[in-house]
């Protein structure tokens, strides 16, 4: 059906949902670049691009100077972001502001600021998205980027400021809920992509991220353990709070049950006397003031974060694991490898105690695998029940 | 013997000094630079700008970031903006200030006559500044990035020309690019790695590498490769420097690996119980 002019102006314009954040290559490194430049401080910058439909777009990014905490300088910086939007716009650069990113310290980027940052881009861009990357992950192999947007629900529920729990219960809304993830796509140009393949080196051997393969995960995941202590004490802390909230509730509305009571039986005297009755309410008295709630966003961030960490050592488990398989079937191949060059070079004695431990070797594997795979009768000495308990577990909590 | 009369064109004895010049650039500048000469205006035939870095202590020039300058080109003269490489410098330097100017690029192959009067004006910002010539038209059939820098050219005592000479290059990345190499080599990536996949993929590689080590050691036993002594020492010296564990040891050692892992991995499903008991406290206790 023809729509006049008028009507199609006047129609709101429904925007369609955000499905996927398209990153150019040149912003992911310099992102990566400066993030690694600067860690292990936590750098900001930002980023620009273009909003088509339901994909944003982002085309390039700068970052921002590290600030001290001077009110002079939040003009020069205000100044800097000005200056370098305008430079870039002289060189066909995408002007627009498409958000921010900043890099993290093993994944505890859930902070009130995020919140406040987030509200703030709100008012001025339409959609905003956050990047968020973490370098020490980065250097256990993965490539941490993540984009992040603030979900409208709990947008809209914050800034009314109705951040209490009859209406989070309302609207169904959980910690879960604050945080959106949104998929990364990455894209590159043609020319680009062909300076990339032809650049490549010609020996891949060296050129690959062997760094991953490392079987010392240990201090990653003892810093993730300690975020993750550190983080159950704030819940506990807060939790505590609530208890308290709740008590006290309780206790005022003992008191006020029992206040109402003693005027009641004051009235019932006074009408016996035939005086006037009192009020039933007292709005004066301490114990009809409403204890304010405490607030739950704290609450909810710590439980992000809770749960961020826990992602990240199950993940860190996934790979160790694989690293020991693996490594326990190399090592066979490579003694294999050895046999073979010894018997080019010569044949020594030597080779006699390579072949006993190379049997042992490969028994090794196959107890483990055996052990894993619930106890099984290999009838390995070496074995003790306590292996097989853990092994049980191990393949309960892979299917989990 | 008359000493003789000619005077001898010199290349300078600063061969000797640019001859230990290496330049290393890092992904990035290329990426930039390309990212750049796809976005510029319609009648520039090529892009100019400024190279950022730093000097090794050992004399290598270390490039690692870049951004594009306007300019004009006639036939003769070349305009460049230097205000905006003034503006955009500053910028920089408030971000990192180890970053200072190393140099200057240009796109296309070889080196123009304009080109020596920009080299001119960045030698009086810089002692010597490097020139990274990125072909982007892919002239010889490949994309090809050299860096130049200039010497003066003297006869006798009179200055000639500054001679471009090239000093070798070196692409080199950091761990965190190494990762993402592979994404950064295609048009379009649907979406990033997981850790698994990745672990995956590289396991596959590590797998066939040791598979052709195989192959090649099979072959030379059996007489089908010419055998290469050092080749064969490298491979001996690789496998000796694992570490000699019995199996005992080496078992106890994965164990006691793989339980102290279950035992943390235990401990965040028990905290990821936690949470959600609390978030139950939290907004489903209700008051009467």
């Amino acid at each position: 059906m023809a729509r006049s002019f008028l009507q199609v102006a006047a129609a709101e314009e429904v925007a369609p949902p955000l499905r996927v954040v398209q990153i150019e290559g040149l912003v992911m490194l310099k992102i990566i670049k400066h993030c690694k430049e600067f860690s292990p401080a936590l750098v900001t910058g930002q980023l620009l691009g273009l909003d088509v439909g339901s994909v944003l777009e982002v085309t390039n990014c700068f970052p921002f100077p590290i600030q001290e905490e001077d009110e002079e300088i939040e003009a020069d910086g205000a100044n800097y972001q000005l200056e370098m939007m305008r430079c870039l716009r002289e060189v066909n650069v995408d002007n627009n502001t498409v958000g921010w990113y900043q890099s993290t310290m093993l994944g505890c980027f859930q902070t009130a600021e995020l919140i406040e940052t987030f509200l703030n881009y709100q008012e001025n861009i339409r959609r905003c998205v956050c990047i968020i990357y973490d370098p020490s992950r980065s250097n256990q192999g993965a490539l941490a980027f993540k984009a992040l947007k603030l979900s409208d629900s709990f947008m809209d529920l914050y800034r009314s400021n109705n951040f209490t729990g009859e209406k989070l219960r309302e609207k169904n809304l959980s910690w879960v809920d604050i945080f959106e993830e949104i998929p990364v796509k990455v894209s590159n140009s043609a020319l680009i992509s062909a300076f990339m393949t032809e650049l490549e080196p010609d020996t891949p051997v060296t050129q690959r991220d062997y760094d991953r393969l490392q079987l010392s995960s240990s201090p990653f995941l003892e810093r993730n353990m300690e975020f993750l202590i550190e983080c159950m004490d704030d819940l506990s802390v807060e939790q505590q709070k609530f208890q308290f909230y709740y008590r006290s509730l309780t206790r005022q509305q003992a008191q006020q049950q029992s206040w109402l009571q003693k005027r009641r039986d004051e009235n019932k005297a006074r009408k016996a006397a035939g005086e006037e009755p009192l009020p039933e309410e007292d709005p004066s008295n301490p114990i009809f003031k409403p204890i304010p709630e405490p607030p739950r966003l704290e609450s909810f961030l710590i439980a992000n974060r809770i749960a961020n960490y826990c992602n990240q050592i199950n993940g860190c488990r996934h790979c160790c694991h694989y690293n020991y398989y693996y490594c326990c079937y190399l090592l066979p191949l490579l003694l294999l490898l050895l046999v073979v060059l010894a018997t080019i070079r010569c044949y020594c004695s030597f080779c006699h105690c390579f072949c006993c431990w190379l049997l042992l070797i490969l028994l090794l594997p196959l107890s483990i695998v055996g052990g894993g795979g619930g106890g099984g009768g290999d009838g390995e000495d070496d074995d003790d029940d306590d292996d097989d308990y853990y092994y049980y577990y191990y393949y309960y909590y892979c299917s989990y | 013997m008359a000493a003789s009369d000619r005077t001898v064109l010199q290349f300078g004895p600063s061969s000797a000094v640019t001859s230990n010049i290496t330049a290393k650039v890092h992904p990035l500048v290329i990426f930039n630079i390309s990212d750049c000469y796809v976005r510029r205006p319609d009648q520039a035939e090529r892009v100019i700008g400024t190279l950022l870095g730093s000097v090794l202590p050992d004399g290598t020039v270390d490039i690692r970031n870049s951004y594009v300058v306007p300019h004009n080109e006639f036939s003769d003269q070349v305009a460049l903006d230097i205000e905006y490489h003034h503006t955009m410098l500053k910028s920089h330097l408030k971000v990192n200030p180890q970053e200072v100017i190393v140099g200057w690029f240009s796109t296309g192959l070889g080196v123009t006559g304009g080109s020596a009067l920009i080299h001119e004006f960045y030698c009086r910002e810089v002692p010597n500044p490097v020139h990274l010539t990125v072909d982007t038209g892919f002239r010889n059939g490949e994309g090809t990035v050299k860096a130049y820098v200039s010497v003066n050219l003297s006869l006798g005592d009179r200055q000639l020309a500054a001679q471009f000479q090239e000093i070798p290059l070196d692409l080199r990345m950091i761990e965190a690019e190494r990762v993402g190499f592979d994404i950064l080599k295609s048009t379009s990536v649907d979406k990033l790695p997981s850790d698994l996949e990745g672990m995956e993929v590289l396991m596959e590689r590590l797998l066939t590498l040791i598979n052709d080590i195989y192959k090649y050691v099979d072959d030379t036993v059996e007489g089908h490769a010419v055998p290469d002594n050092s080749v064969g020492r490298i491979l001996s010296e690789t496998v000796a420097s694992l570490p000699k564990l019995s199996p005992p040891a080496f078992d106890k050692l994965v164990n006691d690996s793989l339980q102290d892992q279950l035992l943390l991995l235990y401990l965040s499903s028990i905290t990821r119980t936690q949470l959600s008991l609390a978030e139950k406290l939290n907004t489903a206790a209700q008051m009467p």
